[in-house]
């Protein structure tokens, strides 16, 4: 097979890559030492809280700020939005104060008289009717392929019909969303801001703050995360608590103003999952072959629309219809949560399919193998072959029964199963390598380690092309002075930033090989980088230590650049997850009680099986947390968020999770791919195995998520009268 | 549900001005205007230094933590957490919930985990307090620590301060969990990327190091 200058090396040619290796900032957090945005002390610091509205859809009537100011301590009010303007959402601020301290701070925020005159809301969106009847609907998306009706007509198929949904959640980032922002002089900003973008940070702070008459230069402005306390989809900006917090600064004299979003606020508007709700119409022949699927689902996403569910997902049978309709809630917005949208279509159809196989008598493992045909081309082998392995990590042949346990007594057992699909391909990366003639070794780029490992992928990368131990390379990474990489966003990260650093460690290496290949009397592409050594390959006994070697440069030091997308095939798109849920249910109290999850999961090329292996237990977590759990509690009547607190916004703690079984597809057929992103797959599948478990453990459909005991207890009453 | 149970689990009984019921009955006092310090908060005496209340404005409090004593002026109504992380700039603490209910700012209190967020820095005074900055001599990692790296028990490492201060307070509790006691006995802490798994793993492994902690072989 020709090969490719920065093909990944072969698997007999590996030290590092694919092997379990601890993440290389695991010392810095688990000792507490890593400092966060939320963190920053620098000299100074001021503290800045907002003023918000208690009220979901109002218009300002007045706003006095003047007894805020006047309080001692406080170095800057900012009013945000004046008479006039008009509020969507509770939770939005109106104002916002810096002071010496939180708790003056938050005086202050109680001296802000607002007078409001309340308009009409609507915050929940489960009845479609009443938000159409209320005029808060937008049409978002239609499609039609082959022929539904005619489909559904045939006498020789086989029909479920179902309701099926998920809530609006929210990201529950633990570090709120929030910067840290001063002005070291008065052309300069320096922020430290909690976010997926570092890169993109300047420009987005200049942008926002030139909208707001502030004059600032892009090319001025540092923005810094070390270490970032979460974002899953929701931080990809500074927001405009950050451009108002660099505001607040400059009133206060380019003081630090450090604003994070509090406990309340952030589940109120710093990120949401949109809704999906679906009332869905499937069919098959008697042998499983899907025929037909209709599905008219809605949802929110706030005050503007979300995009909407893939449906039907991945399985897609042949002659289908789907419509999606948006339901203006006035609810803070919707950010990407973790693979957005494919949670959402994932349980419908999931559930859907599951239900036709009940009604179909069929083993939904079977059903799904038997139409495994109608997913894309490239993900059709993968899935039979997980679905198999799955099933054998599950123990599926044997814990497996029919619709509803029939064994006495009140806990009742269930299996169920789903698959997933997410792109992953790399985004854009830059990187500088540069190689000292000490031997020293560092790798810098404008990246981001959202607690994925980032650093640890970037470092393997570059130690195992210059054939080094992984502590002879830094990696730099958190600033926007070092070169552009891409935002954390929808699994790209591990991909960009893996080729980025290949191609940029190789040609370091050959400039390297250059450079000693005179004193060993060969050419540079005889020369090969192995376990620390430059040496010839046809005679490994020939070479020099990586420090010999590097102190032929003299006074010369190499830096190289590195691209992704670039040259040579490193990085794929697409992968596939099969997943299977194990679950108890309790028919007295309604609880359910996860067994196990088991997972058999693609991601092409692992880098690091030890934190590729972490996002999938990390995924399980988060999916036990919104199948059993969280759910964003409006009140209609208030218009306001009846848990914005942790207490309430339930969350899994660790005696609720289980066991895990996770099995990555590695090896032929699944390494030559390339790197691809895993972040966002494994958290799709959950919500549908963990409902199609509940489902075959008590033998009724709970419709929506979360599975609470309320709704369990109610759906076997509902069976019991059917 | 098990959550609460094992807040005051971890509160102890032992230290009845540490607990959360006494916190929030001296934050009901804040509201008239004063804080009244000890345990005589039935007494109606008025503000003033002599009647025990403190307040509203800034007093001295000297607060010994991880063995070093720190003399601060601050208002009686602030938190052991921020008076850690805001006044005295240690920051392993991390601020979450705010309520007692995540176990992100869990430091210890003679050798107690508690939730800073719910102890108000003037009821610290005269105690012993350890942060996650004073768990670790001269840079090296304890067991716990080292247990929670091998493990891959840290995601973005928001939570994993404070779950290692109730991991090391509970080992020192118990030397030979199971899986199921680890399961009861660290709900009072929350994590969003989903660690539990490797945190499990973890102190189990912490545990086998521990005289007596067979159940680590688990």
């Amino acid at each position: 097979m020709a090969t490719c200058k920065y093909d990944w090396p072969p698997v007999n040619r590996r030290e590092l890559i694919g092997k379990r290796i601890d993440r290389i900032d695991g010392p810095e957090k688990s000792s507490g030492r890593a400092k966060y945005t939320y963190d920053q002390n620098s000299k100074g610091r001021l503290i800045a809280k907002l003023c918000t509205c208690p009220y979901a859809h109002a218009k300002v009537s007045s706003i006095d700020v003047s007894a805020a100011k006047s309080l001692p301590g406080v170095k800057a009010v900012l009013v945000v939005h004046p008479a006039g303007d008009e509020i969507q959402w509770a939770g939005d601020e109106v104002a916002v104060v810096a002071a010496v301290t939180e708790q003056i701070a938050e005086d202050a925020v109680r001296r802000i008289k607002v007078e409001y005159e309340r308009l009409p809301h609507l915050v929940r969106e489960e009845d479609l009717k009443k938000a159409e009847a209320a005029g808060r609907t937008k049409a978002a998306g239609e499609q039609t392929t082959g022929d539904p009706d005619k489909a559904f007509q045939d006498p020789d198929i086989v029909v479920s019909e179902g309701f099926y949904g998920l809530p609006v959640i929210t990201h529950c980032c633990l570090e709120s969303h929030g910067n840290t922002v001063e002005w070291p002089d008065q052309k300069s900003i320096k922020i430290w801001s909690s976010t997926q973008n570092v890169s993109g940070g300047p420009g987005q702070l200049g942008q926002g703050l030139r909208l707001k008459k502030v004059q600032i230069d892009d090319n001025n402005i540092e923005t810094i995360c070390q270490y970032i306390g979460g974002g899953f989809g929701s931080k990809f900006s500074p927001d405009r608590w950050g451009i108002e917090a660099a505001q607040l600064s400059q009133m206060a004299g380019g003081a630090p103003v450090r604003l994070m979003l509090d406990r309340d606020t952030e589940l109120e508007m710093a990120g949401a999952r949109p809704s999906a709700y679906a009332k869905v119409k499937v069919a098959a022949k008697k042998d499983g072959t899907l025929t037909a699927w209709d599905s008219e689902s809605w949802g929110t996403g706030g005050v503007g629309t979300a995009g909407h569910p893939p449906l039907p997902y991945v399985i897609e049978a042949p002659n289908r219809h789907w419509k999606h309709t948006a339901v203006l809630a006035n609810i803070g917005g919707a950010r990407a949560w973790r693979a957005p949208n494919h949670p959402q279509g994932c349980l419908i159809t999931m559930a859907a399919l599951d239900d036709l196989a009940a009604k179909l008598q069929m083993d939904p493992i079977e059903l799904l193998k038997k139409n495994v045909n109608l997913a894309p081309p490239i993900l059709r082998k993968t899935y039979s072959e997980e679905l198999v392995k799955a099933s054998e990590m599950a123990d599926w042949k044997k814990n497996w029964h029919p619709r509803g346990d029939k064994t006495p007594g009140h806990i009742k057992r269930g299996m169920g199963v789903s698959l997933h699909t997410w792109g992953g391909r790399g985004h854009t990366s830059n990187c500088n390598v540069i190689i000292r003639p000490d031997g020293s070794v560092t790798v810098q780029l404008g990246s981001q380690d959202l607690g994925t490992g980032t650093r640890t992928v970037i470092n393997i990368t570059v130690a195992e092309t210059l054939g080094l131990p992984l502590d002879a390379v830094k990696v730099e990474i958190g600033d926007s002075k070092y070169p552009m990489d891409g935002a954390s966003g929808g699994s790209t990260t591990v991909g960009g930033v893996t080729g980025s650093t290949r191609r940029g460690a190789t040609d370091a290496l050959d400039e390297l090989f250059a450079t000693v290949a005179p004193s060993l009397g060969v050419q540079p592409a005889e020369l090969e980088a192995w376990q620390g050594k430059i040496r010839v390959k046809s005679d490994p006994s020939k070479g020099l230590s990586w420090k010999q070697a590097c102190a032929k440069l003299g006074v010369k030091t190499i830096e190289t650049k590195g691209k992704n997308p670039g040259p040579c095939h490193l990085g794929d798109s697409g992968v596939g997850g099969v997943q299977i849920a194990d679950v108890s249910v309790d028919t007295e109290t309604g609880q359910v009680k996860i067994n196990r999850l088991v997972a058999a999961q693609d991601c092409g090329l692992i880098i690091d099986m030890k934190t590729a292996e972490s996002q999938v237990f990390g995924a399980f977590i988060m999916g036990v947390c919104y199948s059993l759990f969280e759910q964003k509690v409006m009140d209609e009547t208030l218009g306001v968020m009846l848990n914005p607190n942790m207490e309430f916004y339930k969350l899994a703690t660790i005696g609720d999770i289980g066991e895990f079984k996770v099995h990555m597809m590695t090896g032929p057929g699944y390494d030559e791919r390339g790197v691809i992103g895993l972040g966002e797959p494994p958290v799709i599948s959950p919500g549908a195995a963990i409902s199609n478990a509940v489902a075959n453990a008590i033998g009724v459909r709970v419709p929506t998520l979360p599975l609470t005991p309320d709704k369990v207890l109610a759906a076997l009453e509902k069976g019991a009268m059917a | 549900m098990r959550r609460k149970d094992d807040r005051q689990r971890k509160a102890g009984p032992e230290k009845p001005e540490l607990t959360r019921r006494d916190f929030l009955k001296g934050a009901g006092v804040t509201v008239s205007g004063g804080l009244l310090v000890g345990s005589t908060a039935a007494s109606a005496a008025p503000p003033g230094p002599e009647s025990g209340f403190v307040g509203p404005g800034a007093v001295p409090v000297t607060l010994r933590i991880d063995g070093k004593v720190h003399k601060l002026k601050i208002e009686p109504r602030l938190t052991l957490l921020d008076a850690l992380r805001d006044h005295l700039d240690i920051t392993g603490s991390k601020k979450v919930c705010d309520r007692a209910t995540c176990g992100a700012c869990t430091v210890m209190i003679d050798r107690k985990p508690v939730y800073a967020c719910t102890v108000l820095a003037i009821e610290a005074e005269g105690h012993n307090i350890t942060t996650i900055e004073g768990l670790a001599k001269d840079d090296k990692l304890t067991p716990v620590m080292d247990a929670f790296v091998r493990h891959d028990a840290q995601q973005c490492g928001f939570c994993t301060p404070g779950f290692v201060m109730a991991c090391t307070a509970y080992l020192e509790r118990d030397h030979n969990p199971t899986a199921e006691e680890i399961d009861k006995n660290l709900g009072g802490n929350i994590c969003r990327c989903g660690t539990y798994w490797g945190i499990r793993h973890a102190v189990l492994d912490a545990a086998k190091g521990m005289k007596g902690g067979a159940n680590g072989n688990v």
